[in-house]
């Protein structure tokens, strides 16, 4: 049997921080990168004596998640998984284990897919244990030291079912999750600083049975890219040792980015028995109908929304392959209303939408904030011929970099609009020193535009507006 | 326990002790383990007396205190002084805790 007759079968668990000023069960900043252990206090370090309260913005955002991804939302329950571990001061973490916020719901990916949500429920985070010496590989290590910052910091546990069957879909799904978590604003969507953590549970079977096979999860996946990797790699891994006969075990198994493989961890003396138990310091989280009422009425527009209103203001024509692209950066970078509001300006929408989703999507922490009528002066400015598009883009650097008006700024830059007599000087100029060239762009060969603007712009210090070029040369040519 | 709330049939055993020992990292000789397991199951055997109410038609109950939804606003407080927690400490280093080795990986 070949690898195209085993079919993966994954769900995944995304671990996503929520965006709220304080930690989950006490006042302490939730705040990535601050100086280790300087913010903490009794309840999150588990000093005798102490009482975790819930907050209640964690608890209105897991609301907004219930509600973006069609979920039921339940009255609650937090319980103490116990562990030792030294992430966790308390020797436990509060999690909800079998009455959890959201169950039951649904995620649709762009191309209409729907993959089943099981549950997405609250819990805190855990420490930042770094293990030193050894280079700082788990077993090698001499001791660890732990940073408890991020201890008690609230998450949502997302947790698939296993719908999705490929790496690709795999992608998509964290990708669309991505985007509607960051368009409700209970996450920041970053993932390479931790923000947004995914473990996948891979396993394989063959052709169109029902029966699952034996699952990994796979821990340690800190991109989108190493998550389809991983996923690649599990895949090829569990089908070999189907075919040579030999059985998957289940096991965590651990993404090495640098090895690209997964590796399994130590195998475990016993199961873990987290001996679950409801935390006594703690009350049911039954959110009224009022409350839920509320965060219904304030569900912003979805990604899928969104990208439909972009795809609509391209027009009749439809967007082309690269536009469904552009659109799709857009959005889910939350740059769409930059777009929106420049083609009711007037700016062309495939321009407008082009630079939105390369320029403005390079520096998008900025360009979020930009000032919307400077972004679509600029648009105007290039769309008018005022600049060309090189020195827009340099404009457009500036712009989100240090704000301020785009004239202003093209001056400075001395991106001094030529006149139009300068152009026609310029291609009259290039055509007479490539008469052969001339001859065949006056026979029909097109594409030769390329070639004479290309001096044009070198003739100019590339001060020469492209599409001027390209209408004087048409006029040449009669 | 089964789906009426009532107490498992059986005693706690030796076993069950050592078991629930070893998950809390408590070292006990055979001794304290006869003492111990005894003990325990006398407390176990003291619960499971709530068997034998009748509670069919009483619904079950999440917590004790007849309260829900009790929250705190999201304002940020002042945390404690890094350098007083860590003098608190065993030992510590470069800010954090300093912790012995750590053997397998985060549950
Ligand atoms: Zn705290």
């Amino acid at each position: 049997m070949s690898v195209e007759a085993w079919e993966p079968v994954v769900g995944l668990e995304v671990h996503c921080e929520l965006k709220t000023a304080t930690k989950l069960f006490c006042g302490c900043r939730n705040a990535f990168g601050d100086e280790p252990n300087t913010n903490i206090c009794p309840v999150c370090l588990g000093l005798p004596g102490s009482l975790p309260v819930l907050n209640v913005k964690a608890v209105e955002l897991a609301m907004f998640i219930g509600n973006a991804l069609h979920c039921e939302i339940r009255p609650s329950l937090f319980h103490r998984k116990n562990y030792f571990y030294p992430d966790m001061p308390k020797d436990y973490q509060i999690s909800q284990y079998d009455e959890p916020i959201n169950v039951n719901g649904w995620l649709e990916l762009p191309d209409g897919q729907r993959v089943g949500i099981v549950r997405a429920h609250m819990e805190e985070d855990t420490g930042k244990t770094s293990h030193m010496g050894g280079g700082g590989r788990i077993h090698d290590a001499d001791h660890a030291l732990v940073d408890y910052n991020r201890a008690g910091v609230p998450l949502v546990e997302i947790v698939s079912a296993p719908d999705i069957r490929s790496a690709a879909q795999a992608r998509r799904y964290v990708e669309e999750l991505r985007a509607i978590l960051m368009a409700i604003r209970a996450s920041d969507g970053r993932m390479e600083e931790g923000s947004l953590r995914v473990d996948a549970n891979v396993s394989v079977r063959a052709g169109r049975t029902d029966e699952l096979g034996t699952r990994c999860e796979v821990k340690n996946l800190n991109s989108l890219r190493s998550l389809a990797r991983a996923i690649e790699h599990e895949t090829e891994r569990q089908v070999s040792l189907l075919e040579a006969g030999e059985p998957v075990l289940q096991q965590t198994r651990h993404w090495d980015e640098q090895a690209q493989k997964t590796v399994a961890l130590r195998s475990k003396e016993e199961a873990f028995d987290y001996r679950y138990f409801p935390e006594p310091d703690l009350v049911l989280v039954a959110p009224g109908p009022d409350w839920q009422y509320q965060v219904a009425l304030c569900l912003p527009p979805m990604p899928a929304e969104r990208r439909a209103k972009l795809t609509e203001l391209l027009g009749a024509g439809g967007p082309t392959a690269a536009q469904v692209d552009q659109v799709a950066t857009v959005v889910a970078l939350g740059l769409d209303t930059l777009v929106v509001e420049a083609a009711s300006s007037g700016i062309e929408v495939p321009l407008a939408l082009a630079r939105t989703a390369n320029e403005a999507a390079a520096d998008a922490d900025r360009a979020r904030e930009v000032d919307r009528a400077a972004y679509g002066t600029l648009l105007r400015m290039e769309q008018e011929g005022m600049l060309t598009p090189t020195q827009a883009k340099a404009v457009l650097a500036d712009l989100f970099e240090n704000g301020g008006h785009p004239a202003d700024i093209a001056r400075r830059k001395g991106f001094e609009a030529l006149g139009a007599g300068t152009v026609v000087a310029a291609v009259a100029d290039v055509v007479s020193a490539h008469p052969e060239e001339w001859a065949r762009y006056c026979q029909g060969e097109d594409k030769l535009v390329g070639f004479f603007t290309g001096l044009v712009m070198q003739a100019t210090d590339k001060k020469a507006n492209g599409k001027e070029v390209a209408a004087e040369l048409r006029r040449l040519r009669g | 326990m089964n789906e009426h709330g009532s107490a498992r049939s059986e005693r706690l055993t030796r076993e069950d002790a050592a078991y629930v020992a070893r998950l809390a990292r408590v070292d006990l000789t055979e001794d304290e383990l006869d003492l111990y397991a005894g003990q325990l199951a006398a407390v176990l055997d003291h619960a499971a007396q709530v068997a034998a109410i009748a509670t069919s038609g009483v619904e079950p109950t999440a917590h004790t205190l007849p309260l829900r939804n009790v929250l705190r606003d999201d304002v940020v407080r002042p945390s404690l002084e890094r350098e007083e927690v860590l003098a608190q400490a065993p030992r510590a280093e470069d800010g954090r805790f300093w912790v012995p080795r750590i053997l397998g990986e985060s549950p």
